[in-house]
Order: C-alpha cells, then structure tokens, then sequence
C-alpha cells in the first residue's frame, strides 16, 4: 500500500510490464524450453545442491497431485478426499514392479513404462470409484473417497507379500529431475488441453448444476467416469514418481494427513484454476521447507497462514482464475467476448450477477 | 456366548465415544452445513484439558469432565467467531478448508506444548465385577451411562427448550428466521459450545477408557465419528447417535472374530454397502435437488 502511494508510475510501469508479458503468446514454449534445459542442467553441473534438486522433485509431484485433484474437486465439483489412495496405489504397483518383477538390468530404462504401468494401473481402480459416484454427491461422495482411502491402507497393510504394514524398502533412486519435469508437463498439459475440449465443458457443467446438464444432453456418467479415471492416471503417476524418490513406501506414507496436504495445496492455490494448483503446489511445498528452521512452530504458522488466505481471499490465491498464456486462444476470444457483453449488459440493467 | 456379551459391552463403550464425536460434526452442519473438521482435534484437546485438570489441578473426576466440557466449549465458540464467521458466505470450500487448517493448528500447538504422549491418571473407581463370566469394569459401565445421560440432556436441549427451538429453526432456514428475533450469531455460538463440549466429553472418556494420550490421536477418530455421523444421516441428532454406536458395534466385533487388522477393512467396506442402499444415511432424508 505504502509504495503505491509513494511512486505510483513506477509500480504502474511494472504492472504493465507484467500485463504485455502475461499476454504474449510467447511465453509458454520459451519458458518450457528454459525449463527442460534447466532440469538436464541442474543435475549434471550440479548448478544448485542435491537438497534443493529434491524439493524441486517434490514440487513436481505436488504439481502432479494437486492438479489431477483439482480436476475432480476444483473442477467438477465434487470434494474427494480419497487422492492418497489413488497414489498408494500407483506408487505401490511402480515399486513392485521395480524391485520384485522386473530383472536388475532392466529397472533402469524400464522406468518410464513402469510410470506408466502404474498410472494405468490406479486408473482402472479410478473407473471403479467413479461408480458410486454416479448417485452419490456431495458430503456422501467425500464419504465413499474417505471410505476408499481406508480400505486401500487396510488392504495394503493385511498382504504379506507386499510386506503389509513394514512396507516396502530398497526402491532405487530413479526419479530424476528431468523426468519429473516430463511427467509434470504432461500432466498440466494433458488436464488443460482436456479442460478446454468438449469433455472439460461437460465437467464443468456438471460443478454448476447436474441436473441441468444432465438435460442438455450431457452424460454425466460418462463424464464423471472421465474425470476419475484421467484424475487417478495422473495420481497414480504421482505416486510412482514419489515411490521412486522416498526410495522406501508403506501405508502409514499415504494416510489422511497426506490427502489434507493435497486438499490444502489444491485450495490454497485456487479451485478451478490450473495455474493455481501449480501456484498452490509450489508456495505450500516451498513455504514448508523454507520454515524448517522453525521446526514444530511452522506446522503452527502455516495452518494460521491458510486460515488467513481463506478469509481474506476465500476463492485461494488464484480460485477460478488462469494465466492469460495459459487459456487456448480460442477461449480467449471467446473469454474477451462473454466480459465485452457483460460490460454492456450491466450498464442497461444495474443488478450485477452475484 | 460370554464372549460376545463381554464384546458388546467393549462395543458400547466405543459406540458412546464415537457418539458423542459425530453429535458435534452434525450439529454444526445441522446449522452451518459445513463439516468442521477441526472437531476431531477438540476431541484430542478435550483429552488433554483433562490431562491438565487431572495432574496439575489435581481435580476429581466431574470438576475434570466440567473443567474439560466447559474449556473446550469456549475454545469451539472463538473458533467460530474467528476463523468460521468470516466465511459464512464464501463458498463451502472455504470453510471446509478453514476448519482442516484450524485442526492442523490445534495438533502443532498441543505438539509444541507435549512433544511426548502423555498418560492420564485414572480418575474413575478401577472396580470389576464378574457375572457369569462377564467382566464387567465400572470404567466402562460410567462411560456408557454417562453418555446416555448427555444424549438424554442434548436431546432435552434440542426439543424441549427454547434455544434447541431457536436451533432447529434456523438450520430450517438462515435468513427468514433471524427475522423473527432469533439471534443467529448466539444461537450459532451456543451450537458449537454444545457440539465441542460434547466432543471435550468424549476426550474425556476416552482418557478414561484408553489412557495414553497424543497429539494426533484426533485425526483418525475425528475422521470416524464423522463417518458415524454421515451413516446416521448427516444433520440429523438422533442419527449421530445410532451411527456411532453402529460403528463401534462393527468395529469391535470385527476385531473379535476376525483378525484385528482387517477392522478399517470389513467396516469401511460395510460402510459403502450401506451407503449404496442408502445414500442419504439412516435417519437422513434425501433433499430434493432443483435447477
């Protein structure tokens, strides 16, 4: 408040800057060009130290996590609490694979298929979550994905053969930086691009009302089943890429604490908004290191933290909100257009929609 | 035979405490419609407000459960007003979030304060009789019939005073009903003393009946008894009551004939099925969805 009042040009001049930058359609592929070389980079001449390299990895996962959640909470509607069920799985099935079925000398360039084994794999379990949802909405859904999460622990916990409640130890190190950067990059650009299609439309219309959507025509269960099944993909990828850094998993790893996390970075970055989640994903994993130094205290701070966001800014830091360079341009347009009319309906009649 | 007497016993005694748990989550969606699921985290507070009054106040047993009750009552009021009342017309999210945030405060800061778990000291007769075989502990036959007192009082409160008619009316409707002269933000205020005080009581007990306690023992129990109150019929007071001890009767007669860890298995997977025939719980009943 204070510097805008003491030099007004100057902050002017930034938000312009900041304006013409978010609107050049430039933007995304340089930077992902700079990202991709960045992440050969930094691990090969060793640019910043192993520690932060590995909270560069965490962000990436968390990425991963909170955008396929929020295509299922921000998105359709729906409050599913069940994610770190949905990544047990996958990172169950990856380290499996990686350290019982596939011979030594094949893990190492396997990986990438074992990721996406288990993406595949958690998205069957997905197809099979998606059905109560059909009837069920609501308190009760949160209720089957809370009931979900628990019977994939205690199902977990009571299979010996994969060692149940010890878990399972001895992963090989395989995610490496470049890799978690592909996986995120495929995952924000595969929800996006699936947001802004025909599908993404039906998804939405299903937040806004299910009825009336069911009586345009749109199949809700198809919809639904979709949802779930591209959510759980990428969960389980999640997971797989987790399993493969922690290098140890057991169910005590992905218990409740862990979906809160995710539920948190997910609202904290702003439902409805993939810039958001990336924006929530970082600030919370970053935020978390950062405060290490405080130990028990910033589990303290942080909560009061979040409690302020959400009376001071209750939609999350970005809620329902995009980077303009990350809406196709056709949306734009077509975005421009809808503001255009509104504008011009609102000076007809004063009654601002709520 | 006296196996499963004894089971249903242990089975009331965990009933009563998710009971006593899933009457605040649904009482204050009753009112608000919004789960605050800072409520298990209460619970573990109510516990250790009974830890403090026990050892360092050196207090019997009902001054302990008022001590407790009352303690975490006004704790639950100015978390309302401070962290909930902001959000009454933000989106539910918000709020649902707000509440997972207040619960996470609730665990550090009782970290910060106990880094260790604590044991409680007993502060109920330790008396067992033996009836035909039945080991009967007067711990356990206290808490049962101390909970029912409470149910019995919650349910006078509710139907028979004016307050509890202040409460049903504006979880009917928020924004006819204050017109009438309701006070909405005391009538909110007293729903959550009642529900957290409540669940303080559970705490309370289950220091009694279990007694070690820790700062993350709310987080699995508080997510029960919510399940509890959502089988009930979310919303709804006498179905918290029935869910809760539905879930205590599953869980521990799991555990008694099958081996212990397929508990969250069978009982969860029970859950659904219910859920399946009846997705509204058992007492509650479906709201008609408009366009």
């Amino acid at each position: 408040m204070a510097a805008s009042t003491q030099n007004p040009k100057r902050l002017q001049g930034l938000r312009n800057l900041w304006e013409s930058l978010m609107q050049k359609r430039w933007l995304l592929p340089v930077l992902l060009g700079v990202g991709f070389v960045l992440s050969f980079a930094i691990p090969q001449f060793n640019l910043v130290n192993p520690y932060i390299q590995l909270i560069m990895m965490y962000v990436g996962i968390n990425i991963i996590l909170t955008t396929s959640l929020n295509l299922i909470n921000g998105y359709m509607g729906e409050f599913s609490v069940g994610h770190a069920g949905f990544m047990s799985v996958g990172a169950y099935i990856a380290a499996l694979l990686s350290t019982r079925v596939l011979p030594v000398e094949w893990i190492g360039w396997f990986f990438p298929f074992t990721v996406l084994i288990a993406g595949l794999g958690t998205a069957l379990v997905g197809l099979v979550v998606a059905i109560p949802s059909f009837k069920t909405r609501g308190d009760y859904l949160a209720i089957v994905t809370l009931a979900f999460l628990m019977i994939v622990k205690s199902v977990i916990e009571n299979i010996e053969a994969i060692g149940g409640p010890r878990g399972i130890p001895g992963i090989y190190r395989l995610t490496n930086l470049p890799w978690t950067f592909f996986w995120t990059l495929v995952a924000v650009w595969v929800i996006r691009n699936f947001i802004y299609s025909n599908f993404g439309r039906g998804v939405l219309s299903i937040r806004e009302d299910e009825i009336a959507s069911d009586l345009m025509s749109v199949n809700t269960r198809t919809v639904k089943l979709q949802a779930f099944v591209l959510s759980s993909f990428f969960a389980g990828v999640a997971g797989a890429l987790f399993a493969h850094v922690l290098q140890f998993i057991s169910p005590r790893v992905f218990d409740i604490v862990k979906s809160t996390d995710m539920l948190i970075m997910v609202y904290l970055g702003g439902i409805g908004s993939i810039a958001g989640s990336i924006v929530g994903a970082t600030v919370y994993t970053v935020l978390l290191e950062v405060l290490r130094p405080l130990q028990v205290w910033r589990f303290v701070l942080m909560p009061l933290v979040l409690v302020l966001l959400m009376i001071y800014r209750p939609r999350g830091i970005m809620g329902l909100r995009e980077f303009r360079w990350f809406i196709p341009s056709r949306d734009l347009f077509a975005r421009k257009n809808w503001h255009a009319n509104r504008e011009k309906k609102e000076v007809s009649d004063a009654t601002p929609a709520s | 035979m006296t196996y499963l007497l004894q089971q249903s016993l242990n089975a009331l005694q965990l009933g009563s405490i998710y009971a006593l748990i899933a009457l605040g989550y649904t009482m204050v969606y009753g009112i608000l419609t919004m789960i605050n699921f800072a409520h298990g985290d209460l619970f573990m507070v109510g516990a250790f407000f009974c830890f403090i009054a026990a050892t360092t106040l050196k207090l019997p047993f009902i001054p302990t459960l008022l001590f407790s009750m009352i303690g975490v009552g006004m704790l639950g009021v100015v978390i309302e007003r401070a962290a909930y009342k902001p959000l009454r017309q933000a989106p539910r999210v918000s709020a649902i979030i707000t509440a997972l945030g207040v619960g996470i405060f609730l665990e550090s800061i009782v970290l910060v304060l106990y880094p260790y778990p604590q044991s409680v000291p007993v502060l109920l007769p330790n008396v067992t009789w033996e009836i035909g075989g039945v080991v009967i502990s007067s711990i356990k036959i206290i808490i049962i019939l101390l909970t029912f007192a409470l149910l019995l009082l919650l349910d006078f409160i509710v139907r028979r005073t004016m307050v509890g008619m202040a409460m049903r009316a504006i979880s009917w409707d928020k924004s006819i009903v204050p017109l009438m002269g309701v006070p909405l933000n005391f009538v909110i205020s007293f729903t959550f003393f009642i529900g957290t005080s409540l669940g303080a009581a559970a705490g309370v007990m289950y220091s009694q009946a279990f007694p070690v306690i820790d700062p993350y023992m709310g987080v699995l129990i508080g997510w029960k008894a919510f399940i509890s109150a959502v089988v009930g019929g979310i919303g709804n007071i006498r179905g918290a009551m029935i869910g809760g001890f539905i879930l205590g009767i599953v869980e521990i007669m799991v555990v008694a004939f099958l081996p212990s860890t397929y508990r969250d298995f069978v009982a969860f997977t029970l859950l659904l099925i219910l859920l399946i025939f009846r997705p509204y719980g058992i007492l509650g009943k479906p709201r008609p969805q408009k366009v």
